[in-house]
């Protein structure tokens, strides 16, 4: 162990460089995120990720985010484990009904300010389950939906660069309102 | 006693169905059946309902022989097979909910995927509009009495970013008397929209199942197809296939060492395994435009070849993988602390893995050798050299061991693949047989083994596909290895078995 703690030290941080922060998201976001919700919050947003019938493979890629080469929480975002500590809503999947009264109590737990962000494209729209008697389809038929993500599941960066610009988006509004 | 042999023979043989046999048969030999499956002659592979006919999938116990048993519902039931076979019971319990046909016998009456949420009953079977001011009633339960238990609910929305489930633990200050698990929060109503689906949307869905066997559930599904149309595969298809689900096996394995080692708070290996499981993942995208290899598996062949600078890619992961690897698993060996939560815990005695069929590392730690690789076997299974590692301690640890060794087997599988990949088309056009229909296809995924069966219409379309994960006979595993461990190890055993909610919940 001890081997591998030296190379850790001498080899330096495994951690990759940031990427931009989505124009596409930033665009939809400007629009829908309130500026006095921003600024009670700094450069930091807490997730609570939501499993609302998803295959697995959004939360493959959001889990990812988490190690060493993406590193999410160097940009002050981290994922916590109660609704109740969250801003942000991270929701997967198409919303089964099965799945629809636990989410919406979930966003009844969790304080305002808040957003939700759907990931994946079944959060969208059902995607390739649209049209099923046991889904809801989409996130936006249940809750408020601040912002999108999209893919099958969307590669970490995706989510990366979604999230940067929620923060962004975040950030701006709480310096333009001081 | 019959053999599932002579069960066969007194049946009548359908001769549509590909490539294990499949009979239609009567009461007697239904009961016969369960016989087999209680007295371990044979071991259960799945059990679904397609309109008013039950089908019981089953294997002989040396895993060589699979077929299936059909029985046709003439009053809406059939004799149930989990009153005297354990393992069937949430089998039997989901094919009420969905199709309707009542298990004759089966004690326990609750719903198990329906929580009375959906606009319909039976959406598999006779659907009919479920009534309108019906409220779901509360889920009984199974009491566990004595002085001072308490109830830990947990779930479904859960701490981690993980999947949703209910977990009801009853317990005696630390120690846990009764796990109960409540499951079908992620049901999509899958099966439902494969009927009727064009094989190319059908094979979106199959791939989607469970997202971590992606590749797995394409294979399987694919294979059933082709099985169902007389189709014949490219032999290079045949080869990517297997490249594709051995990667995959990887990229979950390191996952999960990583993952369970997390739950026991060193993060240190968690850490190292993550980075070596994104570096799967990269080499998969780069080799095949998917970082979980999603919709690269077809009926008919594969989707995307090998570039030609593939084999340079995966062999730099490999020799990556084996230059850091074994210094993790060292470590993982020779810290005492992290051995002391994994050694002992969660223990799967031999016999409850064998008696319910236990697929993949949760089996093999507990004695069970069943690899659906080896048997009955798929090619290129069958010109690749592999061993199937099996441990009889059945505790996290051996279940860490287990993926260890995999891993091993798998590195040398695909470095095997590297050297004699053969070359040619990687896909084929599909076109039915005559006297062709339905088919199946048991595929050895990270997990365990995942069984497909579907039978098509005229058209070619899906008439009927279900599925079957491998989690089904793992799950309520769980609930037994967890007794008498404390609340605070439950986390490790449940990663240590890693089951699949949404393929399970379908």
């Amino acid at each position: 162990m001890r081997r591998m703690i030296f190379k850790s030290l001498v080899h330096g941080p495994l951690t990759e460089t940031a990427p931009a922060a989505d124009d596409a998201a930033l665009a939809e976001l400007a629009a829908q995120v309130n500026v006095v919700a921003r600024r009670r919050l700094g450069r930091t947003l807490s997730i609570r990720e939501v499993d609302a019938g998803s295959c697995n493979g959004c939360e493959l890629e959001i889990h990812a985010l988490n190690n060493v080469l993406y590193d999410l929480e160097r940009f002050g975002l981290r994922f916590v484990a109660s609704p109740r500590h969250a801003d942000v809503l991270l929701v997967t999947g198409p919303v089964t009904l099965n799945m629809r009264e636990a989410l919406e109590r979930t966003y009844q737990a969790t304080p305002q300010p808040k957003w939700v962000v759907a990931v994946g494209d079944c959060a969208r729209d059902g995607g390739v389950f649209a049209g099923s008697y046991a889904c809801v389809g989409g996130v936006g038929a249940v809750l408020p939906v601040d912002l999108h993500i999209s893919g099958c599941p969307p590669a970490p960066l995706a989510l990366l660069k979604g999230l940067l610009a929620l923060l962004d988006s975040a950030e701006r509004g709480s310096s333009a309102a001081i | 006693m019959k053999t599932l042999r002579d069960i066969l023979e007194e049946g009548q043989v359908m001769a549509q169905h590909r490539p294990w046999p499949r009979a239609v048969v009567g009461e007697d030999s239904w009961q016969q059946a369960i016989r087999l499956l209680q007295e371990e002659q044979c071991t259960l592979l799945g059990l679904w309902g397609e309109n008013e006919v039950v089908h019981l999938a089953l294997i002989d116990a040396q895993g060589k022989e699979p077929a299936i048993l059909s029985f046709e519902c003439e009053d809406g039931s059939f004799p149930s097979i989990g009153r005297a076979h354990a393992p069937a019971i949430r089998l039997e319990r989901a094919l009420r909910d969905l199709s309707g046909l009542d298990p004759e016998g089966l004690t326990d009456a609750r719903a198990w995927l329906d929580h009375g949420k959906w606009p319909v009953d039976h959406p598999l079977g006779q659907a009919r509009p479920a009534e309108a001011k019906r409220k779901p009633k509360p889920y009984a339960f199974l009491p566990a009495e004595g002085e001072s238990l308490h109830e830990i609910p947990v779930g479904p929305v859960h701490a981690g970013i993980i999947e949703p489930g209910h977990f009801r633990f009853s317990a005696s200050g630390e120690t846990i008397v009764r796990l109960e698990e409540r499951l079908g929060y992620v049901h999509k109503g899958i099966e439902s929209l494969l009927a009727r689906q064009t094989i190319e949307r059908a094979a979106l869905l199959a791939g989607r199942v469970s997202g971590d066997s992606t590749v797995a559930y394409a294979l399987a599904f694919a294979r059933a197809i082709e099985a169902a149309y007389g189709a014949e595969v490219p032999v290079r298809a045949l080869w990517l296939r297997a490249l594709m689900g051995e990667l995959e096996r990887l990229a979950n394995h390191f996952g999960d060492i990583g993952a369970i080692c997390n739950d026991a708070a060193f993060a240190m290996l968690h850490a190292h395994c993550g980075l070596l499981r994104e570096q799967v993942l990269r080499t998969a995208d780069s080799c095949f435009g998917h970082r979980l290899m999603m919709d690269r598996v077809v009926p008919g062949g594969v989707r995307a070849d090998l570039p030609r600078e593939g084999a340079r890619m995966i062999g730099g992961l490999l020799a990556q993988v084996r230059d850091s690897f074994p210094e993790l698993m060292e470590m993982y060996d020779n810290t005492a602390s992290l051995k002391d939560r994994t050694v002992g815990t969660g223990l799967l005695s031999a016999k409850l893995a064998r008696q319910f069929g236990a697929g993949g590392c949760v089996g093999r730690a507990s004695g069970r050798a069943f690899d659906a690789r080896r048997t009955p076997g798929y090619p290129p299974y069958d010109q690749l050299e592999f061993e199937v590692p099996v441990l009889e301690a059945g505790d996290v640890n051996a279940r860490i061991w287990i993926r260890k060794r995999e891993i091993e087997q798998s590195l040398v599988m695909i470095e095997q693949i590297l050297r004699e990949l053969p070359s040619g088309p990687v896909c084929a056009a599909l076109s039915m047989q005559p006297g062709a229909g339905e088919g199946v296809a048991l595929v050895e995924g990270f997990r365990g083994d995942i069984l497909a069966w579907v039978s098509t219409a005229a058209d070619g379309r899906i008439a009927r596909c279900h599925l079957r994960d491998p989690s089904w006979f793992q799950w309520p595993l769980l609930e037994a290895a967890i007794e008498g461990n404390i609340v605070a190890d439950f986390p490790l055993c449940n990663k240590s078995f890693n089951c699949s909610y949404s393929g399970h919940d379908l």
